[in-house]
């Protein structure tokens, strides 16, 4: 509006300068897409393109080096007669349902612990925020070298202990090694959860708690009907991050097992990397991945009603 | 909520927390060192253990790594500086470290460079359909490399960049992008809009307002934007992993998975000294921008 105001006394003095740029750059919708330019033609070609062709890939027999044909449904077909496949499936289910409920529990306690009055707090909160600056990548390295059938210095500190006698295989064995990613997950994926929630309980007013204790609340009725309501909306968004990217995690898997010992770890995006990248099988690998798409659209539903709910709860005022 | 009215609420909220000691006096000492500092310390120990141990292993003799029982574990004597000087000297591990900041900062800058447009844009010019895109964006925010890298890899083959660092840096904006510029639209938010329209009468064009006027105030944001932009391409895997082959071309945790696996009992030294080498510029950052990263963390989440 300001704009057109500004623009028509201009026009009438220079009325012959005024060039095709001038017109353009006073126009809303060609300014807005002249400046949406870079970031769509990015994301145009390198993700919502990838994400199409994905789709396509899974319909097709594609190999390394050599396009595919199109072949229906065949692949899917291939996949649902592969335990291998459904193991992994069950393993990416069995890994994000148990890591993120147990990420969520910590990482709520930790944060309900940041939120107490304490001395130092912000040095604390630097401390844990670490696992997640370290490169996943790395700290999964550390982790292996923690997880060593050898000289794993868990297993070191609990036969000293006099705990076990033998030195636990935590990778060796499928459910060792299951448990073991888990926890490395756990490991980098609290600090997230716990400063995000901190710092939606930093909003929370005092007064409210002020009010409950005065009419007789508990500790953990005050947690319960005060400071869980608030903070649901933010623990929506968060955990609907958090479910996201432990349902699609590779890199833990990939540094410390590789899927082993016998697929026992393999993750849905593991074995889509195994089969498509190292065995050149591009079609069924993108029939993998094709195949996590319904799980993430449902994690983004959740999302999007999170955040209408927290539109609601503001009045609808305030994006 | 934007960042900067979150911390004003934050820093209110302690205000009115110190000025209502009537319910923090029902703390006791016992209670809160059983209920507070123990948990709280556990979880510590637990967070940093690993970290440490990095460090540790990674300055400890060869002999004291595997005698785990005439020497104690959790601690070093007469620590070594052979694995990280056999690291920086004798192997390429200097040419990964280049590869990988090569790589984060040429991919943030461009990053940075769309996403102050497209949050401009969204934000403050509002064309046509800008709320749509928004939401567009952030979906992309939502689609994992996961399930991308596949196609991703057939498309950077067709257009010749297999192997070469420019697949990382036009792709890794595709995961920057999203996050910098949801998190700059909170930014550019908090900007006054008055500020925009007298520079608008003065006879100021978009693209100077933006430059001139917005970006200054906006530097906070471009701070966390950058910072979390860099730690997310240094810990980007899978995208690496996938469109590099050579040796010389990998970046650092590529390279750690697959150049320094060689089932030797001794290569633990190095593998650790490796992943501290490639972990310490990152927390050397963070230590100087801690409040800048948790901003651009818990802003991506609260917009």
């Amino acid at each position: 509006m300001a704009h057109n105001a500004v623009g028509r006394p201009q026009a009438s003095f220079q009325r012959t300068e005024r060039s095709l740029m001038q017109r353009l750059s006073n126009d809303r919708n060609w300014l807005g897409a002249a400046f949406m330019l870079p970031a769509a033609v990015i994301l145009i070609m390198f993700l919502a393109y990838p994400l199409g062709k994905g789709v396509w890939l899974s319909f097709t027999d594609a190999k390394i080096g050599r396009d595919g044909v199109f072949i229906g449904l065949e692949n899917y077909e291939w996949l649902s007669d592969d335990k291998i496949f459904w193991l992994s499936v069950f393993n990416t289910l069995f890994y994000t349902v148990i890591a993120s409920v147990i990420k969520f529990l910590v990482g709520l306690y930790l944060a309900l612990l940041l939120n107490e009055k304490l001395p130092f707090k912000s040095l604390i909160r630097s401390i844990v925020l670490i696992p997640f600056v370290v490169p996943t990548v790395l700290s999964a390295i550390a982790f292996w070298w923690i997880y060593d059938s050898q000289f794993s210095i868990i297993s070191w500190s609990l036969k000293n202990m006099g705990l076990i006698t033998e030195n636990i295989d935590f990778l060796g064995s499928p459910d060792n090694a299951r448990l073991s990613l888990i926890f490395a997950n756990i490991w980098r994926g609290v600090p997230f959860i716990a400063i995000t929630l901190l710092a939606g309980l930093q909003t929370v007013s005092p007064s409210l708690y002020e009010a409950a204790t005065l009419d007789g609340a508990t500790r953990w009725q005050n947690f319960r009907f005060v400071t869980f309501p608030l903070l649901t909306p933010i623990i929506a968004v968060v955990m609907t991050f958090s479910v996201l990217f432990t349902f699609t995690d590779f890199q833990l898997v990939w540094a410390m097992t590789r899927g082993g010992p016998v697929n026992a770890t393999h993750l849905m995006a593991t074995l889509g990397y195994q089969r498509a990248i190292l065995a050149g099988n591009l079609g069924e690998g993108a029939a993998i991945s094709t195949a996590m798409i319904p799980f993430l659209l449902f994690a983004i539903m959740v999302s999007w009603f999170g955040l209408q709910r927290r539109k609601w709860q503001q009045g609808g005022s305030d994006e | 909520m934007s960042n900067h009215n979150h911390q004003d609420t934050a820093s209110v909220t302690t205000g009115v927390n110190d000025a209502s000691e009537g319910m923090s006096y029902l703390d006791g000492g016992i209670r809160k060192l059983i209920h507070v500092y123990l948990p709280l310390s556990i979880i510590m120990v637990v967070l940093i253990f690993p970290f440490y141990w990095m460090v540790l292993t990674s300055i400890k003799p060869d002999a004291q790594l595997i005698n785990m029982d005439k020497f104690n574990p959790f601690w070093v004597v007469e620590p070594t500086f052979k694995h990280i000087q056999k690291l920086l000297f004798e192997s390429e591990y200097p040419r990964w470290l280049w590869n990988t900041m090569y790589v984060s900062v040429v991919a943030t800058a461009l990053s940075l460079f769309a996403s102050v447009f497209a949050a401009y844009a969204l934000v403050r010019i509002r064309f046509k359909g800008a709320e749509l895109v928004g939401a567009m964006i952030f979906l992309a925010y939502l689609v994992p490399p996961s399930i991308l890298f596949i196609p991703l890899a057939t498309i950077i083959q067709a257009y010749g960049l297999f192997d070469s660092p420019m697949a990382l840096i036009l792709v890794y904006p595709t995961i920057l992008i999203p996050f910098s510029t949801w998190l700059l639209m909170g930014y550019f938010k908090t900007i006054p809009y008055e500020l925009e329209e007298c520079a608008l009468i003065d006879g100021a064009t978009r693209l100077q307002i933006l430059v001139k006027i917005i970006l200054p105030l906006a530097v906070p944001g471009l701070i966390s934007a950058s910072i979390f932009s860099l730690t997310l391409c240094w810990n980007e895997f899978i995208y690496a992993l996938t469109f590099l082959s050579s040796t010389q071309n990998k970046t650092v945790p590529v390279a750690i998975v697959s150049e320094f696996v060689d089932g030797d009992i001794y290569r633990w030294g190095s593998l650790m000294a490796g992943a501290l080498v490639g972990s310490l510029p990152l927390v050397i950052l963070y230590s100087f921008f801690v409040e800048h990263y948790v901003s651009a963390m818990t802003g991506a989440v609260k917009e």
